[in-house]
C-alpha cells in the first residue's frame, strides 16, 4: 500500500516536474517577489492561481493567532487576494477560543466563515459541517503527496474532509552529544550497572534522565534536569500522558479500540497498561527542571530546545527551537521513536505480554488541519485557497520557519537534503530525523486521536484526572478510575450508538496495519 | 400625564430589559436544555442539570476554592488600601507622585499582568527565584507546589486589585470632615486612638462598599488562574469560574454550564447579601 502511494507520488512528481519544465520556458512571472524561491508549476501555482479572478468577491477565513498557523494564513492570504483580487478577510483567535468560535455559527446555522483552520481532532464534532474535498484537488500533486498517516488524518466514513497542511506526531528528542560522551557513559553505568542507550522503553527514559537531574552536565555553570513534558493540566498535557501510556496500553495484536472497547464503548482509560503509563508519568517528575509539573508545551520547546534538559518528546517544535541559528545546542540533538515498553497489557487475555523487542506506538496526535464549510457560498474560492495555501512553494517556504507551525507532511518533506541543504542540519541529523518521521508513519501499531463528538469533554476529564495524579490528590488507579466512570456518564449523554459510530472511524484505520 | 411621565421610562427599561434581563432569561432557560456540542438548541430537558451538578464533586471543590480565595484577597487588599491610603493622605513628600504609581497595577491588562508574573514565578527562570538563590536560599515551588500555586494566584490577585480599594478608600479619607480630628487633638487622643476612635468608624460605609464591590469582582477570578496555572497543579487552583469556562467554551456543554453559572449566581447573591448584613449590623449599627 505504502509502497504503490510513494510509486504514485513519484509519478506525479515526475510529471508535474515536466509540466513545470514546460510552463517555465513560458512564464516570464517571477513570483519570487512573494518570499518564495521558485513558483512550482500546478494546479494551485502562483502562475495557475495568477491566472483566475475573484475580484469583487469575498472570503472569510478563521485560523489561530499570529504567530502558529495564523501567520502563514494571514501571508498567503494577502498573496492570494493580490494575485486573484479576492478580498480577503482573516479572523484571528486565541486558541482557548476556537473551538467554539468556528462551533457556533455551525450549530446556529451562520456562515460565518468559509475556511477554517483549526485541530484536526475537531473533526469528530466539526465533520456534519465540513465540505467534502473535491476529487480535482484530491488528484493534486501536493495532495497525491501526502503520506498514508497525514491523508487518513483528513478522512472520515470513507470521504476527505480536512484539506492537510500540516503533520503532527509525537517522537523523543535528546542530547547525542551527551549520550556520545564517554564520561557522561561512564557515570551513567557506575550509577546504574548498565550501559548509556538512547531508552528502548519508558522505564529507561525514567531511569537516564533520574541520572541526569540535578547537576551540571553541560559546563554552563546551571544544573541540568533530565527531562522537560508537558504537564500543565489543558495545555495539551493529555497528548504527553497518552504517548507515554499508548505502549503499555495498545497491543500489536489486539484491535477493536484503544481508548474505548468498540463493541461495548466500555472505557479502557483505566486498564493497567494505562495505569502503568500513568505511574511512570508520575514518577518523572523527580527529572523535571524546577516547576516542570507546571510546563505547558511553550516552556517544554525552551526547556530542551535552550539546552536544559536531556531529552523531551513531543512536537517538531522543541528539535526546531533547538535548531535555530544561535541555539547552544544546535546540531547536538537527535531523535528517534517514542520510547516503548517490554510489557504491553492484553485486554483480550487480561494479562501482561512480555515483548523481547520493546512494542511501541506511533502517536499521530492533533496536527492542525483546514476545511470549507458546507455552507460557505465561495466553495470554489476556498478550496483554491487552501491549495494555493498548501502549494509545494509554500509549504517549502513555511516548513522552515518554525513559528509557523507547519511540520513535514508529504513524502517529498522527508527529504534529507532539504534539512541539510536548506536549512544547515547535520547530514546526519537530518538523516536520522527524516528516517524517524518515515519510521513513524510506516508504523503498523499506530494510535490516532480521540476524534468523536465531544471530544473535548473527553480529553479535559483525562487532563484533570492525570493532573490530580501528578499532583499527589489521588493514585493512579484512582485517578484513571474517576475518567473511566466520567468518561461512561459521558458517553450515555452523547449517545453509545453515535459515539461508537464515530470511533469506528478512529479505529478502522489504526487497525488497518 | 401620570402615564406620560411612565412612557418618558420605556426607553429606559428596554435597553435594561435587552442588557440584563434577556441574556440573564436565556441563560436560565438554556440551563433547563441539553444544548451540548453533540446536541445544539433548545431541547428540555428540566432540572436534569441542576440534578447532575448536585453530584459534581469539582464544582463544589473549585466553589470552596472560590470563597477562600475571594474572601482571604479582599481581606488584604484591604487591609492593604487602607494603610496606602492613610500614607498618601497624610503629609507625605511627593504625594502625587505615589498617588499613580499605586495606581499602576490596577491599570494594566490582567491577562498581560499574569503572564508576566507566571514569567515572574517560573521556578527554573523566574527572576524571585533567581533572587532567592543569589541570596543563599532554596529555589521555592511557586505554580507547581499545591498551596504554594493557591498562594501565588492570591498573591497577584492582591497585587492587581488593592489599587482599587486605595482608589475608594483614598476618596473617603478626602470627603472626612475635618471638626472630629480637631476635637480629638483637643481631647489628646493619639494617632492610633485617633484612627479606631474616628477615622475607622467614619470609614465603615464606604469600607463596606469597597469590600462588597471586591467581592462581587474577586468570586470571579479567572485571567490568573487561566494563565499561570490552569487550575493546576491537580485542581488546587481550579475555581467556579475557571471550571465553568472548561465545561462552557472548552467542553461545549452550555446546557450544562449554564445551569452552573445560574448556580453560582443564587449563591452569590445570597452569599453577598448575607456579608453585607452581617457588615453593616457589625459596623454601621450605631449610626443608624
Amino acid at each position: 500500500m505504502r509502497s504503490e502511494n510513494l510509486l504514485r507520488s513519484a509519478k506525479v512528481l515526475a510529471a508535474s516536474s515536466a509540466l513545470g519544465l514546460a510552463a517555465g520556458v513560458a512564464s516570464a512571472e517571477d513570483y519570487t517577489r512573494f518570499g518564495i524561491e521558485k513558483d512550482v508549476p500546478g494546479m494551485c501555482s502562483y502562475e495557475s492561481i495568477d491566472a483566475k479572478d475573484y475580484s469583487g468577491r469575498e472570503l472569510t477565513v478563521i485560523t489561530h493567532a499570529i504567530p502558529v498557523i495564523g501567520e502563514p494564513t494571514k501571508l498567503h492570504a494577502e498573496q492570494f487576494s493580490e494575485l486573484t483580487g479576492a478580498d480577503v478577510e482573516v479572523v484571528h483567535v486565541p486558541f482557548g477560543d476556537l473551538f467554539q468560535r468556528i462551533m457556533i455559527p455551525f450549530q446556529t446555522g451562520q456562515d460565518a466563515y468559509d475556511v477554517l483552520f483549526y485541530a484536526s481532532l475537531w473533526l469528530g464534532d466539526y465533520n456534519p459541517y465540513l465540505a467534502n474535498v473535491p476529487e480535482e484537488y484530491q488528484s493534486t500533486a501536493g495532495m497525491q503527496g501526502l503520506t498514508d498517516t497525514t491523508r487518513d488524518v483528513g478522512m472520515w466514513g470513507g470521504e476527505m474532509k480536512q484539506y492537510i497542511m500540516d503533520g503532527d506526531r509525537h517522537y523523543l528528542k535528546y542530547r547525542e552529544d551527551i549520550f556520545s560522551d564517554p564520561d557522561m557513559q561512564a557515570r551513567f553505568e557506575e550509577e546504574t550497572g548498565r550501559e548509556l542507550t538512547v531508552p528502548e522503553t519508558w522505564e529507561e527514559y525514567n531511569e537516564v534522565a533520574r541520572v541526569f537531574t540535578g547537576w551540571d552536565w553541560d559546563g554552563d555553570g546551571d544544573p541540568n534536569y533530565g527531562s522537560a513534558e508537558v504537564v500543565k493540566r489543558d495545555d495539551l498535557m493529555f497528548s504527553a500522558f497518552i504517548s507515554r501510556a499508548a505502549p503499555y496500553a495498545k497491543h500489536p495484536d489486539v484491535g477493536g479500540g484503544f481508548f474505548f472497547d468498540l463493541e461495548t464503548m466500555e472505557p479502557l482509560i483505566n486498564n493497567p497498561g494505562w495505569v502503568r503509563g500513568l505511574e511512570l508519568f508520575v514518577e518523572a517528575q523527580e527529572s523535571f527542571p524546577p516547576g516542570g509539573t507546571n510546563f505547558g508545551l511553550g516552556d517544554e520547546i525552551f526547556s530542551f530546545g535552550g539546552g536544559e534538559t536531556l531529552m523531551s518528546y513531543s512536537w517538531d517544535d522543541a528539535l526546531i527551537q533547538a535548531q535555530q541559528a544561535d541555539s547552544p545546542i544546535r546540531n547536538d540533538v537527535r531523535t528517534q521513536m517514542l520510547p516503548g515498553a517490554r510489557e504491553v497489557w492484553n485486554r483480550e487475555t487480561g494479562e501482561w505480554d512480555t515483548f523481547e523487542e520493546p512494542n511501541r506506538a506511533a502517536y499521530i496526535t492533533w496536527g492542525w488541519t483546514s476545511a470549507v464549510a458546507q455552507s460557505s457560498r465561495n466553495k470554489d474560492m476556498a478550496f483554491d485557497y487552501l491549495c494555493f495555501f498548501s502549494n509545494e512553494a509554500n509549504t517549502r517556504h513555511d516548513l522552515q520557519i518554525g513559528r509557523f507551525g507547519v511540520n513535514p507532511y508529504r513524502t517529498s518533506h522527508f527529504d534529507a537534503d532539504f534539512w541539510a541543504d536548506d536549512l544547515g542540519w547535520d547530514r546526519d541529523m537530518a538523516e536520522q530525523y527524516v528516517e524517524t518521521l518515515e519510521r513513524i508513519d510506516a508504523y503498523d501499531n499506530r494510535v490516532f486521536d480521540l476524534r468523536v463528538p465531544g471530544v473535548g469533554q473527553f480529553m479535559t476529564s483525562l487532563a484533570a484526572g492525570v493532573a490530580e495524579a501528578v499532583a499527589g490528590q489521588a493514585t493512579p488507579q484512582e485517578a484513571l478510575d474517576g475518567v473511566a466512570e466520567e468518561w461512561s456518564r459521558t458517553v450515555e449523554r452523547i449517545g453509545k450508538d453515535r459515539v461508537r459510530e464515530a470511533y469506528a472511524n478512529v479505529v478502522e484505520i489504526e487497525d488497518a496495519r | 400625564m401620570y402615564r406620560q411621565k411612565h412612557l418618558f421610562l420605556l426607553p429606559g427599561l428596554l435597553v435594561l430589559v435587552a442588557i440584563i434581563i434577556f441574556p440573564l432569561l436565556f441563560t436560565i432557560r438554556v440551563s433547563f436544555s441539553s444544548w451540548d456540542v453533540f446536541q445544539p438548541g433548545l431541547d428540555w430537558i428540566a432540572g436534569a442539570n441542576y440534578g447532575r451538578l448536585l453530584e459534581d464533586a469539582r464544582y463544589w471543590g473549585a466553589l470552596g476554592r472560590l470563597m477562600i480565595m475571594a474572601v482571604g484577597t479582599v481581606l488584604i487588599q484591604y487591609t492593604l488600601g487602607f494603610a496606602l491610603a492613610l500614607l498618601v493622605w497624610g503629609d507625605l513628600k511627593a504625594r502625587r507622585f505615589f498617588r499613580v504609581l499605586f495606581l499602576v497595577p490596577m491599570m494594566t491588562t490582567p491577562v498581560i499582568m499574569s503572564v508576566i508574573w507566571r514569567t515572574v514565578f517560573h521556578e527554573s527562570i523566574g527572576p524571585l527565584n533567581g533572587l532567592l538563590q543569589a541570596l543563599g536560599l532554596q529555589g521555592v515551588p511557586w505554580l507547581s507546589e499545591p498551596a504554594l500555586a493557591f498562594a501565588s494566584v492570591m498573591m497577584v490577585e492582591i497585587w492587581q486589585w488593592t489599587p482599587f480599594m486605595f482608589l475608594l478608600l483614598l476618596a473617603g479619607l478626602v470627603s472626612l470632615p475635618r471638626e472630629p480630628y480637631l476635637a480629638a487633638r483637643i481631647d489628646g487622643a493619639g494617632p492610633i486612638r485617633t484612627f479606631f476612635a474616628v477615622t475607622f468608624p467614619a470609614m465603615a460605609g464606604i469600607s463596606i462598599a469597597a469590600i462588597l464591590i471586591r467581592l462581587i469582582e474577586a468570586s470571579k477570578i479567572m485571567e490568573s488562574v487561566y494563565v499561570m496555572t490552569s487550575g493546576g497543579p491537580g485542581t488546587a487552583t481550579e475555581t467556579s469560574t475557571y471550571y465553568i469556562y472548561i465545561r462552557g467554551l472548552r467542553d461545549f456543554q452550555l446546557g450544562y454550564a449554564s445551569a452552573l453559572s445560574v448556580t453560582y449566581l443564587v449563591i452569590m447573591i445570597i452569599s453577598l447579601t448575607i456579608i453585607a448584613k452581617v457588615l453593616v449590623r457589625l459596623f454601621v449599627k450605631d449610626r443608624t
